[in-house]
């Protein structure tokens, strides 16, 4: 099923052998046997400890009260649901949600449009094209914190060059405080967010119109279907399986964002970019309330095992098509 | 419709009979309507790049271009930062060669062995993409606790290869599954090991997608923040990321320097995307897992 994603890199796609491998040793413990058993089990346990374990660990510790206190006298009472009755009690929790929402709906609306649109353009073959295209990945190639930190100066309010310029062009007559704002931060998140994601989405969108085979367009025309017609008749509809790939992907790695709004806002101003991901954070690394962020992280957790299922779904039927 | 396989965007290039007419009348205009968007799209890295090489390190005054360029921004952020990126190349190489050497058989083994379990091994992997990374760091920071990794570079290089490894391993397979059977079979009659052979062909057949695997988890170790951020307590180990982020907490008045280290620390993605075009493209769609 990754092969939907994956591409086979430089090596020719010979067919897969038909007749079974060399299954000669009906014994199951052959050296033949163990050696192949050999290969995987350094990256099992590999993903066991780092991602098993995490996860299995976080389900405790949402139960236990694991404070600082645990660290020194190694006591974790049990306290049953009291973490997850604190999140969900806590002021925090439902902007936390709401932000998580908005955050995450924003940045794929936002991405997806103006992927598709960049996508749909690079699809016409003029000179530079290709090249152009790849220097558009760059905004995702680097680092997040830095890219957080070079928006953190263009949207800085007083000396920003975003206010600078929209003030000399007369379409503000006040810097906008995009960060300062509690009213604003949100959208200034979103915005950056945006920015960071086009490449990703202008990358398989663009290999998914390539698929989309011209004749389609050639038989549409005779039937009138130019332009935006085709875009809605032709386009839209045999794009349907990586878009949704594209979007339930979107949503998956967009919910837990934590670099981004710790670089731009640190979950600020007056807890107006505080999510899911960033409490969390915050309850475990600044508050050291283990207990409380595991709750927040297990929460973070079923939501993205939702979009998972979700997104193997639509992989599958991309496949299947 | 053909099926969605990315096959598509690598060997894009053989699908290419656009309407001569789109092609000709206005490939000119596209051109610079492409330029005008990239550069949009690219301003805040100029602007980063710009905001380096200003003298006063303050935006404020900030040229739209370096007509006086100072150095006085990279001097400080190698003063401060230099030790700093120093630990971030270290991590991020052996965090390559821990990823490689832990994924290449494993992709293997799935690409070409017929386990009965693979299906399900292949799952879990992409779920363990979407586990969320405070998730990891919650429960390894206690862990490191115990164990005496918290502020430690092996630490950091395991945590850091679980931004690589699954990503590793599907792009690694995916190439694999293409090699023919027969070629290794040829070196195990002549008497190689299942070791050998995977040494001595497998590995050499598959460089390309090793070294797309390669760059992708140097970028992807080289980027980390979150792991900078909870597994390490004191200065002695600390990442390029980190140190941006404690810049942004206490240096904002010295933007130049800031701005420097940025341009720093986007060497990596620079040189990679200028010098290695086509391992990145493919990295990229493969990305779609990551």
């Amino acid at each position: 099923m990754s092969v939907t994603t994956v591409p086979p890199t430089e090596v020719p796609m010979s067919r897969r052998r038909d007749t079974p491998p060399p299954a000669r040793h009906r014994r199951r413990f052959t050296l033949e046997n163990v050696t192949r058993i050999l290969f995987v089990v350094p990256a099992g346990l590999f993903l066991l400890a780092f991602f098993g374990y995490p996860v299995v660990k976080n389900v405790t510790m949402s139960l236990q009260e694991y404070t600082t206190r645990t660290f020194f006298t190694g006591e974790a009472p049990w306290v049953g649901l009291a973490n997850y009755a604190t999140v969900v009690g806590s002021q925090l929790f439902s902007p936390a949600l709401i932000n998580t929402a908005l955050f995450t709906i924003g940045s794929i609306a936002g991405q997806f449009v103006i992927g598709l649109a960049l996508a749909e353009f690079f699809r016409r073959k003029f000179p530079l094209s290709g090249f152009l295209r790849s220097m558009l990945l760059l905004p995702w190639l680097l680092p997040l914190i830095v890219s957080s930190a070079t928006w953190r100066m263009i949207l800085d309010r007083d000396s920003g060059i975003l206010n600078e310029t929209l003030g000399s062009l007369g379409i503000i007559s006040s810097p906008i405080p995009w960060l300062t704002s509690p009213s604003v931060a949100l959208i200034a998140v979103v915005l950056v967010n945006i920015w960071i994601g086009i490449p990703f989405n202008v990358t398989i969108l663009y290999g998914g119109l390539q698929d989309i085979p011209e004749e389609l367009y050639e038989a549409g025309a005779l039937d009138g279907a130019t332009g935006w017609k085709a875009f809605w008749h032709i386009t839209l509809p045999n794009l349907r399986p990586v878009v949704s790939v594209v979007l339930v992907l979107g949503v998956v790695y967009t919910i837990k964002v934590l670099d981004i709004i710790l670089g731009l806002t640190n979950g600020g101003p007056a807890n107006a970019t505080q999510t899911l991901s960033v409490r969390s954070y915050q309850e475990s690394f600044v508050n050291f309330e283990f207990g409380v962020g595991a709750a927040y992280s297990n929460i973070l957790i079923v939501i993205s095992l939702l979009f998972a299922v979700i997104y193997l779904r639509a992989n599958r039927r991309a496949v299947d098509e | 419709m053909t099926t969605t396989t990315a096959t598509a965007p690598v060997v894009a290039a053989s699908r290419r009979h656009p309407k001569p007419a789109r092609r000709t009348t206005h490939s000119g205009i596209f051109t610079v309507l492409g330029v005008i968007f990239l550069a949009i799209m690219l301003f805040p890295v100029y602007w980063m790049v710009n905001a380096s090489l200003q003298p006063s390190g303050n935006t404020l005054t900030a040229e739209f271009f370096p007509w006086n360029p100072s150095f006085a921004g990279y001097e400080r952020a190698i003063a401060d930062q230099g030790a700093n990126l120093v630990t971030s190349l270290v991590i991020s190489l052996g965090s390559v060669v821990f990823s490689i050497a832990i994924a290449a058989p494993a992709a293997y083994a799935l690409a070409q062995f017929r386990f009965r379990w693979i299906n399900a091994a292949l799952l879990a992997i992409l779920i363990s993409q979407m586990i969320p990374g405070i998730v990891i760091a919650n429960a390894l920071y206690t862990a490191y606790n115990d164990l005496g990794l918290l502020n430690s570079i092996p630490g950091l290089i395991l945590a850091d290869s679980t931004h690589c490894i699954p990503f590793a391993i599907l792009i690694l397979r995916a190439s694999m599954i293409g090699i023919p059977p027969s070629i290794v079979e040829a070196a195990r009659v002549d008497g190689a090991g299942l070791v050998r052979a995977f040494v001595s062909i497998v590995v050499p057949v598959s460089r390309n997608a090793i070294i797309t695997a390669a760059l992708f988890s140097f970028l992807f170790s080289w980027s980390d923040f979150l792991f900078a951020l909870t597994l390490t307590t004191t200065e002695g180990v600390r990442p390029v990321t980190l140190g941006i982020y404690q810049y942004l907490g206490s240096q904002v008045a010295n933007w130049s320097a800031v701005m420097a280290t940025a341009v720093l620390s986007s060497i990596p993605a620079i040189l990679l995307l200028v010098l290695a075009q086509r391992f990145i493209a493919a990295g990229a769609v493969g990305g779609a897992v990551k």
